[in-house]
This record gives C-alpha cells, sequence and structure tokens, in this order.
C-alpha cells in the first residue's frame, strides 16, 4: 500500500514544498480563504437579524447547515477545485505529459496542486460546527454521530465528483469554466440553504441532479429530527454517501469520455 | 516458403522498437462558413505510413511545419489514438497499454515542458523518480550520471523557471531518461539553443545512444542534429511518407550539389571548363576557387584529377548539400504526384 501511494506522496509533497516556498503569498491567500468564508457566513446572519426561520430552521440550525455545507466545500475545493482548469492543463501540454507517466491521467490531475491555502475557508467552517453544534438541541445517540462524520466525508466526496464532472465537460467546452463554475460553486451556494426555501423544480435540481441538499441540509434535518419539506423526506438525510456513490460515478464514466474524446478514440 | 517467410516477419516485429502500419489520423476542422451553417473538413494529418525502427536504431524524422510529425509522435507513445492502421511501440499497444509504455520510453517536447515550473531540478527527478516506482536508492546513481554527463550541477538547485532555455532542455531530456527508457523520442529538442547548447546536447546524445543502446527518434528542423545523431531518414510530407533511407541516398535521389573548396598554391585562371562542374565562385585573385557538382555525374577524384592539371592544389575541402535544401527539392520533386 505504502508503496503503491509513493507516486502520489512524491506529488502532493512536491506540491506543498513549492507552495510554502512563497510564504507571504501563502499567507495572504488563506487570509483571504477565512474572509470568503466569514462574509458568507455574515449572509446567513443578516437573514437571522431580519426573519427569525428561514426555510423552516431558526438560526443555530442555519449555522449547522452552513457549517456542514462549507466544510464539504471547501475541503473538496482545497483538494480537486483546481480540476475545473482543465483548458489551462489542455493549453500548456500538461495533459499530454500526465499521459507520458505511468499513472491514471485523474489522480495524476488531482494531486498535481493541493491549495492549501484553502484551508482558511475549511478552517472557517470548523469554527461555525463547533458554536453551532452545541447551540442546537440535538437528541445525540451513536446512529446521529455517525450520521455527523459520513456526512461530511460524503459532502467532500459529493463536491470532489461534481469538480471531477466539470474538469470532464470541459474537453468538450474548452471556455466553459463558466458554464461548470454553475454547478460546482451554485451548488455549494445551494448547498448553503435549507432547499425549502427553493421551488419545488430548483429543489429537486440541488436534490437529484446536483446533489447539494445531501451535504448539508438533509443531513441538519436528521440531526434535529426536523420532517423534511415536500418531496424531501428527512430520512433521504442517511443517503449522503449513496449520492457520492453515484456521482463519482457520474464523474467517472464522464472523465473516461472525456479522456477518450481527447485522445481521439470517441466519435 | 510461406512460413519461411512468416517466420521472418515475426523475426522483424520482435526486433522492431516502433512497427507502424498504414498508420493514418484523420481530423475534423470546422470553420465558421456563413451565418448558421459551419463547414467541416477532413483533413489527413497522418496518411498511411508504414515504416519498421529497429532496436537500437536512429531515425531522423524529417518535414515541414504541418507535416504530420507531431502527430506521428502522438500515437507512437500512446497520446492519440490512431485513425486506422496500426502502431507497435516496444511491443506493446501505446494507447491500451500506455501504462506500461510509459515506462519504457522517455518523450521530450521541445517546446512543451514535463517539469514542475516551480520546482529545482533535484526535485523534479525525485518526483519523477517516485512515479517511475525506481527502486530505493538505485535511481540516484543515473541521476549523478545525467547530471554530471549533461553538466547539470551548476543549476540542479535552481527552480525551473528561472532556467535558461538551454538548460531547461538538458534538464528536460535528463528527466526522459532517468527511468533509463530503452527509446527516447525527442520531438525538436535543438529549437532556439545556441550553437554551443547544441553541439553539447549532441555529444551527449550519441554518447547515450553508443553507452545504453539506447534508440532514438527525433523530430527536427536542424539538419545538422540530423547528420551527426541518426542513420535513417523517415521524410514525411502532408502526412505521406515521401523518403525512407540514409542521408546519401536521399541526396543522391534529389541530385543535390556538393561544393568542392580548392585553395591554389599561386594564383590560377577561373575554372570555368571543369567536365561535370560548375564554378560557384572565384576570388579575384583566383586563389581560392567553389566548384560544385553533382554526386553521380562525376567524382570529387575526377574534378580533382582535371583541377591539378591546371594549377598546384595545396588544400581542398567538399562541403556537403545544405539538407533544408535537400528536403526542399524533395517536396518539389514529390509535388506533380500529389496533385
Amino acid at each position: 500500500m505504502a508503496e503503491a501511494l509513493r507516486p502520489y506522496r512524491a506529488l502532493l509533497g512536491s506540491r506543498l514544498r513549492a507552495q510554502m516556498a512563497y510564504r507571504r503569498s501563502f499567507a495572504m491567500d488563506a487570509i483571504g480563504s477565512i474572509a470568503v468564508g466569514m462574509f458568507e457566513f455574515a449572509e446567513i446572519y443578516v437573514i437571522f437579524a431580519k426573519v427569525e426561520f428561514l426555510g423552516g430552521l431558526d438560526f443555530a440550525a442555519a449555522a449547522l447547515l452552513f457549517a456542514l455545507a462549507n466544510l464539504g466545500f471547501s475541503l473538496a475545493d482545497m483538494v480537486v477545485g483546481h480540476a475545473d482548469q482543465l483548458p489551462t492543463y489542455l493549453r500548456a501540454g500538461t495533459l499530454d505529459a500526465f499521459l507520458l507517466r505511468p499513472l491514471p491521467v485523474l489522480t495524476q490531475l488531482i494531486t498535481s496542486d493541493i491549495a492549501l491555502r484553502r484551508v482558511g475557508r475549511a478552517g472557517m467552517a470548523v469554527v461555525v460546527l463547533a458554536i453551532a453544534l452545541p447551540l442546537n438541541d440535538i437528541a445525540w445517540s451513536p446512529a446521529k454521530v455517525g450520521l455527523l462524520v459520513t456526512a461530511i466525508s460524503a459532502g467532500v466526496s459529493i463536491f470532489a465528483a461534481l469538480f471531477v464532472c466539470a474538469a470532464a465537460v470541459q474537453f468538450w467546452l474548452i471556455e466553459g469554466s463558466e458554464f461548470t463554475n454553475a454547478f460546482t460553486y451554485g451548488g455549494s451556494y445551494a448547498s448553503q440553504y435549507p432547499a425549502s426555501i427553493f421551488v419545488l423544480p430548483v429543489r429537486v435540481l440541488f436534490t437529484f441532479v446536483i446533489p447539494a441538499a445531501f451535504v448539508g441540509y438533509l443531513p441538519t434535518l436528521v440531526l434535529l429530527d426536523l420532517p423534511g419539506p415536500p418531496g424531501l423526506p428527512s430520512w433521504l438525510g442517511w443517503c449522503g454517501p449513496l449520492m457520492a456513490v453515484v456521482t463519482w460515478g457520474v464523474a467517472l464514466i464522464g472523465w473516461r469520455a472525456g479522456i477518450r474524446h481527447y485522445t481521439g478514440a470517441g466519435s | 516458403m510461406s512460413m519461411a517467410i512468416a517466420v521472418a516477419h515475426a523475426d522483424s516485429a520482435t526486433d522492431a522498437i516502433i512497427d507502424v502500419r498504414s498508420l493514418s489520423r484523420r481530423f475534423t476542422v470546422r470553420s465558421p462558413g456563413g451565418r448558421l451553417r459551419r463547414t467541416k473538413k477532413t483533413v489527413d494529418a497522418v496518411d498511411a505510413l508504414t515504416f519498421s525502427m529497429q532496436r537500437g536504431a536512429a531515425i531522423g524524422y524529417i518535414g515541414a511545419n504541418g507535416a504530420g510529425k507531431s502527430t506521428t509522435i502522438k500515437m507512437i507513445t500512446g497520446i492519440l489514438v490512431p485513425s486506422s492502421g496500426s502502431v507497435v511501440t516496444c511491443g506493446l499497444d501505446p494507447v491500451r497499454q500506455r501504462k506500461r509504455l510509459a515506462r519504457r520510453i522517455g518523450v521530450v517536447f521541445g517546446q512543451r515542458t514535463q517539469l514542475w515550473w516551480d520546482l529545482p531540478l533535484r526535485e523534479s527527478y525525485r518526483t519523477l523518480a517516485a512515479i517511475h516506482r525506481l527502486p530505493g536508492d538505485s535511481w540516484v546513481a543515473r541521476r549523478d550520471e545525467l547530471i554530471d554527463r549533461l553538466d547539470l550541477a551548476s543549476f540542479v538547485d535552481t527552480p525551473v523557471r528561472q532556467l535558461s532555455l538551454g538548460q531547461r532542455i538538458r534538464g528536460e531530456i535528463a528527466a526522459a531518461l532517468l527511468h533509463s527508457p530503452e527509446l527516447l523520442i525527442l520531438d525538436e529538442p535543438t529549437i532556439g539553443l545556441d550553437v554551443l547548447s547544441k553541439e553539447r546536447l549532441r555529444v551527449f546524445l550519441a554518447e547515450q545512444r553508443a553507452l545504453h543502446g539506447t534508440s532514438l527518434l527525433l523530430t527536427t528542423h536542424d539538419m545538422d542534429d540530423v547528420q551527426r545523431l541518426t542513420e535513417r531518414l523517415v521524410v514525411v510530407d502532408h502526412g505521406q511518407m515521401i523518403y525512407d533511407g540514409d542521408l546519401p541516398g536521399l541526396v543522391h535521389r534529389v541530385g543535390a550539389e556538393r561544393v568542392m573548396v580548392l585553395d591554389f598554391a599561386a594564383p590560377t585562371p577561373p575554372l570555368e571548363d571543369v567536365p561535370g562542374t560548375r564554378l560557384v565562385h572565384s576570388e579575384p585573385d583566383g586563389m581560392r576557387q567553389r566548384l560544385s557538382f553533382v554526386p553521380g555525374h562525376t567524382t570529387a577524384g575526377a574534378v580533382l584529377a582535371s583541377v591539378s592539371a591546371r594549377g598546384e592544389v595545396r588544400d581542398l575541402s567538399i562541403e556537403e548539400p545544405d539538407i533544408e535544401d535537400v528536403v526542399r527539392r524533395l517536396y518539389l520533386s514529390t509535388e506533380p504526384y500529389r496533385q
């Protein structure tokens, strides 16, 4: 196992050392990343200064939802977020270099960068989570502890798969990052809010097409023993890992098709 | 009888490090044509190319820009799937067995970097050793050999982005050779290099071939590369092979001229009527004169014999044809066939 991972350890290690070589720029980026997280949370805070409930959630529940969604997204963004820069890789010939190395292309793409500077936003989410958990009145059970852990890892996994989907699409849409951002960053934005505030078609879109609701909203319902809105029964909150598997399945099929398109094997 | 042929064929196939048969690659080019409709055009980047390269050989793969050189290399290395025909590299299917093949070949694209721009070469080599899963510390000896032979020591700890082009190319070639590949493919390795860097690189490559028996496939615009590094030329134009053979054969085929430069002991009248030659230039005093002749029509010996009758030759040298000119002539000579 250790030997199997040796190339990736070396690749990630070299990325980390390279980032640390520019300490000041790293510090600025990390601070900027914390600021992004704070502004996003401020948005929630401002809303709850005006209303007591949003989509059936009070401020404490909304903060919990925010923390879960942000933690999932920011960790995925840190590890896989550069995948949607695929056109840059194509133009620079980096993808050809990947094809000339004895490793799968996707794992090389993922380990070709790790945006450690984005750790700030994940840290911000952890702080909000640590504050929100005791604020909420949760009837803790071993199952709920398990749910919290799996929800976070499923969230990371779902967003990571969405980034890979976005990368795959860009084999065809060379300047398509604005289009795919609508799904990755759009999904991230949608995941921070209770899905119940959306009209039904949008709710379905951000649940079953882009499974953003599985990252924060649905697990929050289960943790707080709340019923779901029409179309989203709260038991779906247990299905995060399943959705992660499905999303990764789609992502890998899309990626494979993209590589085949790139090497000219498709069509 | 047919059995013997089959066996002979199998032998040549196992001995070939690259075996290309009727290899073709078509691209569909879309261009905006009217307001709504876009026209599609099919371009044959590589068209029914067949050649075989023996293990240990060195081939210069020559052609104008857009002749199909890079497309061929991409198919040989598994980056691009052929539209039709077959390619076998190191006995493997390049696309299906891409990862196995990657362990056995080294590739350098002169205009594209395979190094990490923000890492020093030393770190890049450590990473590449891990990527190729080179065992333990055995690769360190190979790295040190490459650092020594390519003279990288003075900048091996400098980030790649701060290196000059010549330094970077040398670094790239060391990177491609770190895992001791059987086949080295270089796409325009000397492009943009100064004379000294080119020379160093040629010496190094010749040495690696002698030392390790590395097979070499080289695309280049630089005809000195071809002369110095390869014993066989494959020339392509519009995706089709127009010549396969050695350099003298090519020169002979297009009737390119050699030039004999003669230094005389005393002023000599212009040599205007030496059989089979043309006077290119005579210095005013006639001490140095240049005669061009087409090999095949006459020989250097015959020219020298008739010149010696006119004056005492103190020194002479022969300038080989400029190969760019030879290839240009080859293109012109094949032009009518393609119409």
